[in-house]
């Protein structure tokens, strides 16, 4: 699904991203882990095609296509959705409008028609029943005066309804106690399919322990310095990131 | 893009003039036969003549006000001329003729097809005929006595109503471009709703599908006698363009006892191209007289066009208990530049005025508001509420908030707040990763920005206004 071949990206001139590898099979879920300042984010932000971000060398391929020619929307309507770390507010439109939008510009992407605010309320009904959700915040400013909480949990419910195949989550975990971790967690995971994939972005173990992972990646200073299965997230929880560090030589 | 798609909408049909045009134009220039030569053409009564002569003695001693925040090349009064005969542009057959771009912003506005038609000069068929249907509207204004015509014919028809409510809100003497257009106004509408009628229609219907042609100088006025209550609303979004660089347009309301006028706007002139060359200068006085008790004012507008906009819808709030409102978007895009805003006076007791203005600034315009609240000595009980919001998209544009208040009776209550912001970079990149289109996600913002306003227009013109809006920040993001 997606390949990931000698990625090299900076922001405002300074190298983030040294040459990353990586390829992602549908129905995986990988797990990026690593320190502070290591790429992790920018890597989440360069699949996703933030402007900020140059790519300075290397491919990304995503479904056969040339996934870094493709504008931020184009990749979107493709099935790649980027759950923010820090989910941006808009005033004045509520969440209900921003996330027919959403869905609406993918459907006219796949030739369907757009669902009207019936429609897309019953749709909406449904996806809330698969992550097993009541509230929707639908009638409030999209994250405007939400709790950190309410801001995650909004961009889990957004994945939900516009089914991407790729979801890549920033963090998702940062900020939330426990109860919204495991809320957060448990919809991630009712939503897993063997035709969807998921890049999990975290600092620490504990989201893996609800969401597990096929296989984990440790990023240091702008490259994959170890890969294993859901082991090696252990592993680091014990030991830290230091003795990864030493090694990659970089 | 958005250039293109202006320069083409706003080209005039080349073959569509006649030669016959020109003979019928009075020669530039402004002087008392001048005045008296328009009159003559109108074939006025001599009343009006002298009223067109006084404004045009005070004009003379009027200096061309420079307090609003804009800048322009001077205009040179001497060299417009001030009266041309009505053109007539050549029929199409069919909307085949017109310029696809031209379809494709109509297609992008909304508009029905018919009324496509209409705008591009296209005959229309048979079974729409507009003159048939604007013939069915006559008849039902006509059944509840609302009288609705071109100025000139109204000073025809009813002399009277005409003569004692002219000059009444905005005298011919109140700043240098009414005075101006009091001497040399050429046509505009004279609405007249009789006591206890309440409007069958919003008289936009009927307007867009008669669709006077703008003049220059535009007189509209409106009054709405005891307990009457009328809707009105002028411009179009489709865009205008004028060969007519300055409008000084007056617009008169008299809202009698327990009467509600509620005038809404969409200004969409030619704005001039990326360099802001050639736009439209608009210098406009607005002003509704809340004469009776308990009537109502609310004026609505949407300003998307226009090279300068100078323009401040007000109220008089001289009856007991009367209630003025004004609500705005203003946008400016390339190098536009807008002042505008409202006056508030509050004159009676337990008056009432809310202001709410969205300014909306991209490129390299500068949007300006200024707004007055006054409350007299013996307006007992007076309330205001003024919102007035800046949004800026860019770093090149510039955002601008004059407020003056003064209160000369303790007992009034006033609030004003106001807020600027930024669409930012993160905003639009939060939407693309949703999959809308960097427009579309300046669009959606923009639109949520100014919702409060766009609640107030008239359903079938809140669409198209939404629409508009796109449309003038094509290209403000990339």
């Amino acid at each position: 699904m997606l390949e990931i071949k000698n990625l090299h990206a900076a922001v405002d001139g300074v190298a983030i991203l040294k040459g990353i590898d990586l390829t992602i099979n549908a129905g995986e879920v990988h797990a990026i882990m690593g320190p502070n300042g290591s790429g992790k984010s920018t890597l989440a932000q360069v699949l996703a095609g933030h402007p900020a971000y140059e790519v300075t060398e290397g491919s990304v391929t995503y479904e056969g296509r040339d996934l870094l020619g493709l504008e931020p929307e184009e990749r979107a309507c493709a099935g790649v959705f980027l759950a923010f770390q820090y989910p941006v507010e808009i005033h004045g439109i509520t969440n209900a409008y921003f996330l027919r939008a959403a869905i609406n510009a993918k459907r006219k992407c796949q030739d369907l028609e757009e669902l009207d605010p019936i429609d897309f309320m019953e749709m909406l009904e449904e996806k809330l029943d698969v992550i097993g959700w009541t509230d929707s915040l639908m009638e409030r400013p999209v994250n405007h005066g939400f709790s950190g909480g309410e801001k995650k949990r909004n961009e889990i419910l957004q994945m939900a309804v516009l089914e991407p195949k790729l979801a890549v989550l920033d963090e998702t975990d940062s900020g939330l106690d426990i109860d919204a971790l495991k809320a957060v967690a448990d919809a991630v995971n009712k939503l897993r399919s063997p035709d969807n994939a998921s890049l999990v972005v975290t600092h620490y173990q504990r989201l893996l322990n609800f969401i597990v992972p096929d296989f984990v990646h440790v990023l240091a200073r702008g490259r994959i310095a170890k890969s294993g299965g859901k082991e090696l997230a252990l592993e680091l929880e014990s030991k830290g990131y230091d003795w990864i560090k030493e090694p990659a030589g970089v | 893009m958005t250039s293109s798609v202006e320069h083409h909408v706003s080209q005039p049909y080349k073959y569509g003039w006649t030669t016959e045009v020109e003979s019928d134009r009075v020669p530039a220039g402004l002087n008392e036969d001048i005045i008296r030569l328009i009159s003559q053409k109108k074939e006025e009564p001599e009343w009006l003549l002298e009223w067109r002569l006084k404004a045009f003695r005070n004009w003379l001693k009027l200096t061309e006000p420079s307090w609003a925040n804009v800048e322009y090349e001077p205009v040179d009064y001497q060299a417009i001329s001030y009266y041309a005969a009505p053109k007539k542009e050549k029929k199409l057959e069919s909307l085949d003729e017109v310029d696809p771009k031209v379809l494709e912003t109509f297609n992008k506005l909304g508009i029905p097809l018919e009324e496509q038609k209409r705008l591009a000069g296209v005959a229309v068929d048979a079974v729409f005929d507009s003159v048939s249907v604007a013939t069915t509207f006559k008849e039902k204004l006509a059944e509840h006595g609302v009288i609705f015509l071109p100025f000139s014919e109204a000073v025809k028809q009813h002399p009277d109503l005409v003569r004692e409510y002219l000059g009444s809100v905005v005298p011919a003497t109140d700043n240098f471009f009414a005075a101006l257009n009091s001497a040399v106004f050429t046509d505009g509408s004279f609405v007249y709703v009789p006591k206890g009628v309440r409007c069958p229609m919003e008289l936009s219907t009927y307007f867009r599908i008669n669709a006077a042609a703008t003049g220059q100088f535009e007189r509209t006025l409106i009054v709405a006698d005891e307990g009457a209550y009328v809707s009105y609303l002028e411009g179009c979004s489709a865009p205008m363009r004028d060969e007519n660089q300055l409008h000084a347009a007056v617009v008169e309301l008299v809202a009698m006892k327990d009467a509600e006028i509620k005038y809404s706007t969409v200004q969409n002139w030619y704005p001039g191209d990326e360099n802001g060359k050639g736009g439209i200068y608009n210098f406009v006085t607005k002003r509704g007289d809340c004469r009776g008790n308990n009537a109502k004012i609310s004026w609505t507008q949407v300003e998307t066009g226009s090279a300068i906009t100078w323009k401040y819808p007000s109220c008089l709030l001289t009856g007991d208990n009367t209630v003025g409102e004004f609500y705005s978007v203003a946008v400016t895009n390339n190098h536009q530049q807008a002042d505008t805003g409202t006056k508030m006076i509050h004159i009676g007791k337990n008056t009432r005025s809310t202001i709410v203005s969205k300014g909306i600034s991209a490129g390299k315009s500068q949007n300006t508001y200024r707004g007055q609240v006054k409350i007299m000595k013996r307006a007992e009980g007076a309330r205001n509420f003024s919102q007035c919001d800046s949004m800026l998209i860019g770093d090149k544009c510039g955002a601008h908030t004059f407020p003056y208040i003064d209160v000369r009776n303790s007992s009034a209550i006033m609030e004003h707040e106001a807020t600027t912001s930024k669409i930012g970079e993160d905003q639009i990149f939060y939407c693309q990763q949703r999959g809308l289109s960097a427009e579309d996600a300046v669009s959606m913002i923009v639109n949520g920005f100014c919702k409060e306003v766009f609640r107030e227009l008239p359903m079938e013109f809140a669409v198209e206004a939404q629409n508009l809006l796109g449309i003038s920040l094509e290209g403000s993001v990339g």
